[in-house]
């Protein structure tokens, strides 16, 4: 955007500090309102509740012949996407239109972000547009933070995705889900499959989890796919798949990131799916009215069977539907706090 | 000093069945506005035998204040149960303020459809309008001092109360 920008800058992704324990008191103001949404660790029940209420609202919104509100009317929302998505910016754009806010999409192929402009100056050249919200997906972890620890005090910066770390949308919209169909979450039984040691939106959704005091949390992954730390994440671990869906009231089946079979994490996907892999008869295993979730894309086949991913008990494209009224609850609670 | 408010659901009451008698409504749809104006709605729907269920408006969404103060902290999800194309609307809140709230409720209304008409029916009327919008249906009216607020408390037992604000609420029944 910038031309002039030094062209010897390094890339901006090995620039980008690691986020450390600030970030939870950046994301809410001083009387506790959400001013960003970059992770949902730190975030307390009370909080975590108020937005699913606020999505509650508008997902009635469905109803009527205008779907659309004029609540961010003459507010501009960025949606700043270093990594490719289809769904998640999807929804971000619908969510922010029906909120009757401007968007703006921008696309930076991180490969091509050798115009020599750091991330700095893209933000600087936007914030001089006056905009009022960035919606960020990066690859590395900790983008969110340093955006929003660098942007002016009027925008609001909403993490959609960085690296490994956090996709806190996701998981509000996928404990939604569970709300909405399940009600109490402390009776529950929710087991997540497959790649913990990757999956941003694990991370998310077992912190959601817990904060919102889920009876049993469980984790189910070959060793390869867990990360060091699982056990400090108050979860249950089972390298079985089998023995860990007995009775459990919410299945959610991660995508296998194929790209990570190249670093010998796995041995062929035809392995995978026979260890690993969702099917009706595993699905049996599960308490009779369980549901099945799917952040997508699925890979079928590999971690879910076709069967399964259309069958009565699957929600995924419900969590498609929520995730616009999930998102419009956070876009119009940073919003509002900033305003006080 | 502050009224009670049976009275003035009575007077409502009778105040509905000849507008709507006069104006040749036979079945509207009565909506309250969140959260007193649903208590009026409930009675006087019960009052005037309407059978069709009642509706609920949750205005937070359309507020002209969300710039300065900003997401209500419950908003209760609205309810219209019908198509409200071609509909007469009974439209009930508790006070008639500054307006703000019935422009806002107004707004919401067309989002679900085009109705026929809509009246406008409050418990209380007050000074202090700030938009052209008048009630047909009025249980009482009232003059209060400056910096002076009329509430309705319920749900069981409804009543009115009367209170001196600070200058910085906003409160815009």
């Amino acid at each position: 955007m910038n031309e002039t920008s030094t062209p010897s800058a390094p890339p901006m992704a090995s620039r980008l500090p690691q986020p450390g324990p600030l970030p939870h008191r950046l994301q809410l103001t001083d009387d506790g309102q959400l001013r960003h949404m970059l992770t949902i660790e730190g975030l307390n029940r009370e909080l975590l509740t108020e937005i699913l209420d606020t999505a509650e609202s508008f997902a009635n919104m469905n109803e009527k012949a205008v779907k659309k509100v004029p609540l961010l009317r003459g507010k501009t929302i960025v949606n700043l996407f270093f990594e490719a998505s289809t769904r998640t910016r999807t929804t971000f754009e619908l969510a922010a239109k029906r909120l009757s806010a401007d968007v703006l999409n921008i696309n930076i192929d991180t490969s091509s972000a050798t115009k020599g402009e750091s991330l700095l100056d893209t933000l600087r050249n936007l914030e001089a547009m006056h905009v009022d919200m960035f919606v960020v997906r990066h690859a590395e972890s900790g983008a969110a933070h340093f955006i929003a620890r660098h942007v002016a005090p009027g925008i609001s910066v909403l993490n959609a995705g960085d690296g490994r770390h956090a996709h806190p949308t996701q998981a509000l919209l996928d404990m939604f889900t569970i709300r909405r169909h399940k009600g109490d979450f402390t009776r529950l039984k929710v087991a997540i499959v497959g790649d913990i040691l990757h999956s941003r939106v694990a991370r998310s959704q077992i912190h959601a989890l817990n904060i919102l005091q889920t009876g049993e949390v469980r984790v189910i992954a070959p060793c390869s796919l867990l990360p060091a730390d699982v056990d400090q994440l108050g979860v249950h671990v089972y390298n079985d798949l089998d023995a860990g869906l007995k009775d459990v009231d919410v299945i959610i089946m991660l995508r296998l990131q194929r790209e990570r079979m190249e670093h010998a994490h796995l041995p062929s996907e035809h392995e995978y799916y026979q260890l690993f892999g969702l099917t009706s008869r595993r699905l049996q295993l599960a308490h009779p009215t369980c549901l099945v979730m799917h952040p997508g894309p699925a890979n079928r086949g590999v971690e879910i069977e076709s069967a399964v991913a259309d069958g009565p008990h699957s929600v995924i494209l419900e969590q498609v539907t929520y995730g616009i009224s999930v998102r419009m609850a956070v876009m119009s609670m940073v919003m509002g706090a900033h305003q006080s | 000093m502050t009224p009670d408010v049976p009275p003035l659901l009575d007077e409502m009451t009778e105040q509905a069945r000849h507008y709507l008698a006069t104006h040749g409504i036979q079945s509207p749809i009565v909506v309250g506005i969140h959260s007193g104006g649903v208590w009026i709605a409930e009675h006087l729907r019960e009052r005037l035998g309407v059978q069709r269920p009642l509706g609920r408006l949750d205005i937070s969404f359309y507020r002209d204040d969300f710039s300065r103060i900003g997401m209500h902290p419950q908003v209760r999800p609205s309810e219209l149960p019908e198509d409200l194309d071609g509909e007469h609307v009974l439209l009930v809140d508790d006070v008639l303020y500054t307006g703000r709230t019935i422009r806002a409720a107004l707004n919401e209304l067309f989002d679900y459809g085009r109705p026929a008409s809509v009246t406008l029916a409050v418990l209380v009327e007050r000074d202090g309008r700030e938009l052209p919008i008048e009630a047909a249906i009025v249980g009482a009216h009232m003059e209060l001092g400056k910096g002076e607020q009329i509430k309705l408390r319920g749900p069981e037992p409804l009543h009115l109360v009367r209170a001196t604000v600070e200058p910085e609420d906003d409160t815009d029944t």
